[in-house]
Formats: structure tokens, C-alpha cells, sequence
């Protein structure tokens, strides 16, 4: 199988970790050659940051480059667009609808482009938004937002579900095990 | 058993199984992860030193009593280390002895992209290149025992990501084996009889490192029988970017040992291609290798010196295609990394702006002190360099300069390398006001523990380090404490002290507002009918707080009630508890 490619986008703090972590435990139980790269110093605090998840029959480069994404998971609007030129030709982008304002536009300097979703609707790429921050909280708990946005990713493989929820278990702690439950099935399935 | 690791964790995993049992370290991105995943072996000491050169002689002194050691540490310390480094090359070890730098190319969490293969050069210690998490645990196992077969250091060189990405390992057992200490006078004190009679052991020693280059498994051809146009020389990740690029359909000579390098096996497989291309990211030291050998190469040529290497590069560079990518019309904000919500440097460094203060500044989060809008931090160099360049700079200038010029240094930061700087202020008696920044903990690379927190690298009670005692022991007669939320008590103190003729050291003081025991208030919001849109809270440029149609607004999410927008408020518009919000 060809390389596959999901890239991790946020902000410093959000989270994103969990999600990467997932994912690999997710593919390589699957019997794939698996690559996750993260980001850690000085980018982390508050900055923009991107993990890469890789998987196929042998995964060389731990990074995915301009061009190269099937997937962009987004944590946060304005990140899905800045990572936009990563992702391949008719790629397909899962972001949060939650906007974080970078200190460009805290400080006045610019502001947060609006209808961000239509435009990059509008220039041709596939996006499916959601409100995360509103689902993970209908399930208990506003940290679940990465567990919304996997829930939702899952609908775009095969593997079956049982698959997605064993990786869960394996990698959250068991008292909040049921909560993460809900929140992927709130993401998978909700609106 | 099979497992997705990360590269640092691979190397600590290594260690494990090499039987290390001794690991001293000072935490540096992209190297910490090292350390911190190897104390999780209940089997091995490990511990944060104050520097990496205390670090690299604390885990020398370990090889000599005959267990083998291990330091790590970022490109920039091994420069701090370089001095025990080039005289351990004489002495040798006892047990085995490995050294990991890892560089950062691209500067993600860095203030340059030096190539530290120039130190395993001029050290002449071999140096072992993994390109991904495998050879990561399988080349640490093998510096060890190149290091007591070949009784040299052995550096282990990791990138940003190699030790950041996570790829499959297969993990082993432990082993260990111990050496007993030996006096031996000839070896171990290196004074001008006994240094030139090792300097010739040192050369021969590259001599049998470099035969032993020609057929280490750790350098290996790689021929594809379908292409003879195009050879690649590389290492680290770049083999990876190579691969990905070309799959099976190029020949590659791919090195894991860059120190020394092979001659034979380089002549070898020039041979066997028309073109030859060395893709090594920073310096062209492979290139220039092969140039010594007389054999035509391109490198540097087509690549770039600076920046980190990737993929689309290699593909771009090689005249391979590229992938299609989409853009926007429109531009997107950036979105820098900034302070924290509630960051106890945000008070201190918005009354330095407020006094029109020169700050001379350090290695660490406080380096963010620089962004706009406090704009306040006017020089970063190294750790440590804050105190020197203060004394430097108000011996120059005089006293006009030291009635509005600080240093302001992290408490990790100055225990690895201020003691000394702060020591020549109190010595050569500059006029030199000099800021502390506690924050109680090493925060820029993930909180770890130093000499003034009380607490080790495994989060056990340690020795504690009294700031205020030390500074007085130094002769400092004027060390203030202030707590940096209180920007009334900063001001006074801060226009205090540089008024006083005399060296002086304030001490901020207030734990990182991330840390997991510090207790946050409740979030603050804004009264709209208060706020009156002045944006006096704007100017500390706090993450929580944003303008919205002319009024102030916090994020209740973000905000962790630290109260510094409190005091800038003229109208009080800030405020605890329930109530409509702007």
C-alpha cells in the first residue's frame, strides 16, 4: 500500500498529542510500517503546531510536506487554512470550527479572516467542520476535543469501529475511558 | 517485541539494554526526552546537572569507576561540554562512555544550526548518525561497545527529527557489564609528559576508527542494479527524505558512522555510478571528505547550507516532481508563539518597558520577552551571556548606561552558567543590576528540575540552592525579592535598584503558571459597562485578552486571574465572578 498521510494541526496546548498517539497505536495494531513527528520547545508555546502521522507498507520521511496530506485534522479553524497548502489534490480536511485569535489579531495588527469554511469550500477542497469545543462538552469534558475530531476522522477509513475503540482503551486512562467513548461517537456521528 | 517508539525514548531504551548506569544531563531541545524517559529504568541513576560540562565529567568520572555513562545534551551544549570532551579523546575511557548532541536544524527551539560533526572533527571521537528510531536503539548499543573496544568517547548524533519522530523498534534484554577503577596515572592525569605520549594514541586510534569505517555494518551500500546514473552519499534523516523521494530506484551509500569516514567504501560505490550527490543537511562534510578523495561530487552545489531538509526538497533539488498544492487568495495571520496566560515574566517585563530599561536578555521562555507588544529584551546569545554582556556593556557606558541597563536571566539558566558571570559583576564591581528570573522550574524544555527547585530529575526531594544566600556569599549587599504579579512593588524596586551605585540583584519571583500544584484563581471578565476601550491592558500582551467592538474581553478559557490587567485597568473594569460579560 502507498504511504498514507494525516497531518495534526493546532495550537500550542491543545492537545494534539493524544490524538498522534492514537493514531499510531491505531495503524501499526493494523500491521503498518508507522512514522508520527511532533513538535516540541519553544514552537509550543502558544504557536502554531502541526504533528504528521504516516502509515503504508514502508514509511520512509517522518514528515509530510506541501502537496502530500489525504488528511488535515484541525483543532482550530485558522490553522486548517494555513496548513491548506499541504494537503494533496482532493484531499479532505476534518477541522474544529473553534477560533483561537493569534496575537496579530489580539494586538489590532490584522484580523481573523471570516467564513473561512466557504472559502475553502469555495476554492475547491473537501471540509468537514464541526463544533468539537460543543461535543466534547455535550460528553463530559471540554479536553475531549481530540477524541471528537478521531471519532469524525474514522468515518473516512474502513477499518471497522471496534478497531478505532480498542486503540482508545489503549491509550486513555480507564476513568475517563466512557467519557472518550461518548466524544468519539458524538464526532463519528454527530453534526 | 515490536513497538511505535520516539527517537529520544529509542535512545534511552539503548541505554537500558546497553546496561548503562550512569546518565548525568542538563535538558536542551531536542535532547530532554533522553533523559527523562531513561530515569523511568529504576536500574539506572540518572540526573539533571547544573551544565553539560558538569553533566559530561560527572558521567566520565562514572566511567572511570568502571560503569558505563552517558551524557546528552543540544548542539549549543556540547559547546559548553567541548572542554572535557577534547581532552577525554587523550584520556580514553574506562567503562564504555556515550555522549548524544542533538542538533537542530531548522532552529525549531534554537539560536543556531551549528553542525556538531565539526566537534566529533576536531575531538577526534567517532560519532554514530541514526536515522530513525531503530538504529537510534541499535547504534547507542553499539557506541558502547565501540567505545571500550576503540577506549575513546563515543558521540551519538541525533537531529530534530530523528529524536522527535516516532518509528518502530524491536527492543531487547539488558545486560551489564561492569569494569573495575584501575589507578593509572599515565592515562588519566593529562599533564604536558603524559598528554604528548596519548596525542599519538589519539591519531592512531582514528587510523584503526577509520579502517574499521570500510566494513562497519553501520555504513552499507545500498545498489540498485536497474540505475548506475545517479549515486547518493547521506545520513541521518536525509536518507530518509532520499528514500522517499526514490524509493528502490537509486543507489545510495548511506553512512551511520560520519566520524571518521570511510575511504575505500567511498571509492567503491563512486565507481559504480556516473553521477555522485552528497544530501547531507548544514555543513558539506561528507562532500568535502569525498573531494579530498579526488572524486568529482556535487553537494552544496544544489543544497542549501542553512535550514532542514525534507522530501520536496530532495525531490525539487534532484529535478523530480513535485505534488500539487493549494493556496488560499488570502493571506493568513501568523501565529508566533507567545507567553502563557498568567507567565510570571509578563509583569516584570512589562515594568522594564514601562522604565525605558536596556535589557540584556538570556536563554529561555523569557526570550519571548522580545515579542511585540513588551518588546523589551534587546540581546539573546547564550546561556548565561546576560551577566557578562551587562558588565561589558556598563563598564563602557558608565553610569548613565547602568541607571537604565538589566540582565535578566531564568534561575536554570543561571545556575548553568549566570554563577559565573555574576561572580565577575561582584569581582570587577560593575555598576550592574542584575534580574532573576524564578520561575522554579527549567521551563522552556518541558519543566524540568534544577539545583533551586528542591527536587530531582525524578521529582524525589534534592539539594535546594538559596539564591538570596549565594548572591549575599558573592558580596552582593543589595538582593531584593519581588513578586512579579505585583507591578506596584516591581516599579519601586526596579527604579530602586538602578539608582543604587553599587551591583545589585533582584530576584522575581513566582513559579511558571503551568506548573501542576500552582493554584489559579478564577478567570477574570470585563464589565462592559466599566470598560471604556483604552486599551491600557493590551500593552502586555496577554493571550487571554482581545478587543472586541471597541471593549476589552477575556477568554474565560485562557485566563488564569494572575490580576497583572487589573492594575493597568484606569476604570477597574476587570473583575471576578458571575456577571455580564463585553
Amino acid at each position: 500500500m502507498e504511504t498514507k498521510n494525516i497531518m495534526i494541526v493546532g495550537v500550542g496546548g491543545q492537545g494534539s498529542l493524544l490524538a498522534s498517539k492514537l493514531l499510531g497505536h491505531l495503524f501499526l495494531s493494523a500491521g503498518y510500517d508507522v512514522k508520527v513527528s511532533e513538535v516540541h520547545g519553544m514552537s509550543q508555546r502558544g504557536g502554531s503546531v502541526v504533528t504528521y502521522v504516516r502509515y503504508g507498507d514502508k514509511v520512509y520521511s517522518p514528515v509530510i510536506e506541501r502537496g502530500e496530506a489525504d488528511f488535515i485534522v484541525s483543532f482550530e479553524l485558522l490553522e486548517a487554512a494555513r496548513w491548506l497548502p499541504n494537503l494533496r489534490d482532493g484531499g479532505q480536511i476534518v477541522t474544529n470550527t473553534q477560533q483561537i485569535d493569534p496575537m496579530p489579531v489580539i494586538t489590532g495588527q490584522v484580523s481573523y479572516p471570516e467564513g473561512l469554511v466557504e472559502k475553502l469550500r469555495a476554492a475547491g477542497v473537501k471540509v468537514d467542520a464541526l463544533d468539537c469545543v460543543g461535543l466534547a462538552r455535550e460528553a463530559g469534558s471540554v479536553k475531549a476535543v481530540n477524541i471528537v475530531l478521531l471519532g469524525r476522522l474514522s468515518n473516512y477509513f474502513d477499518m471497522p469501529k471496534e478497531q478505532w475503540l480498542a486503540s482508545l482503551e489503549a491509550n486513555v486512562p480507564p476513568k475517563f475511558l466512557e467519557m472518550n467513548r461518548k466524544a468519539f461517537f458524538l464526532g463519528r456521528e454527530g453534526h | 517485541m515490536k513497538e511505535l517508539m520516539l527517537g529520544n525514548k529509542a535512545v534511552a531504551r539503548g541505554l537500558y539494554e546497553a546496561g548503562v548506569c550512569f546518565i548525568s544531563s542538563y535538558p536542551g531541545t531536542p535532547s530532554t526526552e533522553i533523559s527523562e524517559e531513561a530515569a523511568k529504568y529504576d536500574e539506572i541513576y540518572c540526573e539533571w546537572a547544573p551544565n553539560e560540562k558538569v553533566a559530561m565529567e560527572s558521567a566520565f568520572g562514572a566511567s572511570l569507576a568502571g560503569r558505563r555513562s552517558f551524557c546528552a545534551q543540544k548542539h549549543v551544549g556540547l559547546n559548553v561540554a567541548a572542554d572535557p570532551l577534547y581532552t577525554m579523546s587523550y584520556t580514553g575511557v574506562n567503562a564504555g562512555m556515550v555522549v548524544a548532541v542533538a542538533d537542530d536544524a531548522g532552529m525549531h527551539s534554537s539560536q543556531n544550526e551549528q553542525d556538531s560533526r565539526h566537534h566529533a572533527i576536531a575531538a577526534k571521537v567517532p560519532m554514530l548518525e541514526p536515522s530513525d528510531s531503530r538504529e537510534a536503539l541499535e547504534f547507542t548499543k553499539l557506541a558502547f561497545e565501540l567505545s571500550e573496544r576503540f577506549d575513546t568517547p563515543v558521540l551519538l548524533k541525533m537531529c530534530t527529527r530523528v529524536a522527535h519522530s516516532q518509528s518502530v523498534v524491536e527492543t531487547g534484554e539488558r545486560q551489564v557489564p561492569l569494569k573495575a577503577y584501575e589507578k593509572n596515572i599515565a592515562k588519566y592525569v593529562m599533564m604536558p609528559g603524559n598528554a604528548k605520549k596519548r596525542h599519538p594514541l589519539v591519531e592512531k586510534r582514528m587510523e584503526d576508527l577509520a579502517r574499521y569505517a570500510e566494513t562497519s555494518p553501520l555504513n552499507r551500500m545500498e545498489l540498485c542494479e536497474s540505475n548506475d546514473e545517479l549515486g547518493i552519499i547521506t545520513a541521518s534523516t536525509s536518507y530518509q527524505y532520499v528514500r522517499e523521494v526514490f524509493g528502490d530506484n537509486v543507489s545510495v551509500l548511506k553512512l551511520g558512522m560520519t566520524n571518521p569516514l570511510p575511504t575505500e567504501l567511498i571509492r567503491n560505490f563512486a565507481q559504480k555510478v556516473k553521477r555522485l550527490v552528497v544530501v547531507e543537511e548544514l555543513d558539506p562534510i561528507i562532500e568535502n571528505h569525498v573531494r579530498t578523495l579526488g572524486i568529482p561530487v556535487s553537494g552544496k552545489d544544489i543544497f542549501p547550507i542553512v535550514g532542514e531538509f525534507s522530501q520536496n526538497l530532495v525531490a525539487r533539488l534532484l529535478g523530480q516532481e513535485l505534488p500539487v498544492e493549494k493556496e488560499l487568495p488570502e493571506s493568513i495571520p501568523v501565529r508566533p508563539p507567545v507567553m502563557c496566560s498568567g507567565c510570571p515574566h509578563r509583569g516584570l517585563f512589562y515594568t522594564l518597558r514601562k522604565n525605558n530599561c536596556t535589557v540584556l536578555g538570556d536563554i529561555g521562555c523569557y526570550t519571548l520577552g522580545a515579542v511585540q507588544p513588551l518588546g523589551a529584551i534587546e540581546l539573546t546569545l547564550c546561556m548565561g551571556a546576560s551577566i557578562g554582556a551587562v558588565h561589558g556593556f556598563n563598564k563602557m557606558l558608565g553610569e548613565e548606561a547602568a541607571r537604565k541597563t538589566v540582565a535578566v536571566i531564568g534561575d536554570s539558566t543561571f545556575m548553568h552558567s549566570g554563577m559565573t558571570g555574576l561572580a565577575n559583576v561582584a569581582y570587577n564591581q560593575s555598576d550592574s543590576t542584575v534580574i532573576i528570573l524564578d520561575n522554579s522550574i527549567t521551563g522552556m524544555t518541558g519543566h524540568q528540575q534544577n539545583p533551586t527547585t528542591g527536587f530531582n530529575l525524578r521529582g524525589d526531594p534534592a539539594g535546594k540552592i538559596d539564591l538570596e544566600a549565594l548572591c549575599r556569599a558573592m558580596g552582593f549587599k543589595r538582593v531584593r525579592v519581588v513578586d512579579p504579579y505585583d507591578l506596584k512593588q516591581c516599579d519601586s524596586v526596579l527604579k530602586e535598584e538602578l539608582a543604587a551605585s553599587e551591583p545589585s540583584v533582584i530576584i522575581s519571583r513566582r513559579p511558571c503558571a503551568l506548573l501542576k500544584y500552582v493554584k489559579h484563581n478564577p478567570p477574570l471578565r470585563v464589565d462592559p459597562d466599566k470598560c471604556i476601550g483604552c486599551k491600557s491592558c493590551m500593552r502586555i500582551g496577554c493571550p487571554s485578552i482581545s478587543m472586541k467592538d471597541g471593549k476589552a474581553r477575556v477568554d474565560s478559557t485562557q485566563c488564569v486571574g494572575c490580576g497583572v490587567c487589573q492594575q493597568l485597568c484606569p476604570k477597574d473594569a476587570f473583575v471576578s465572578g458571575e456577571g455580564k460579560e463585553a
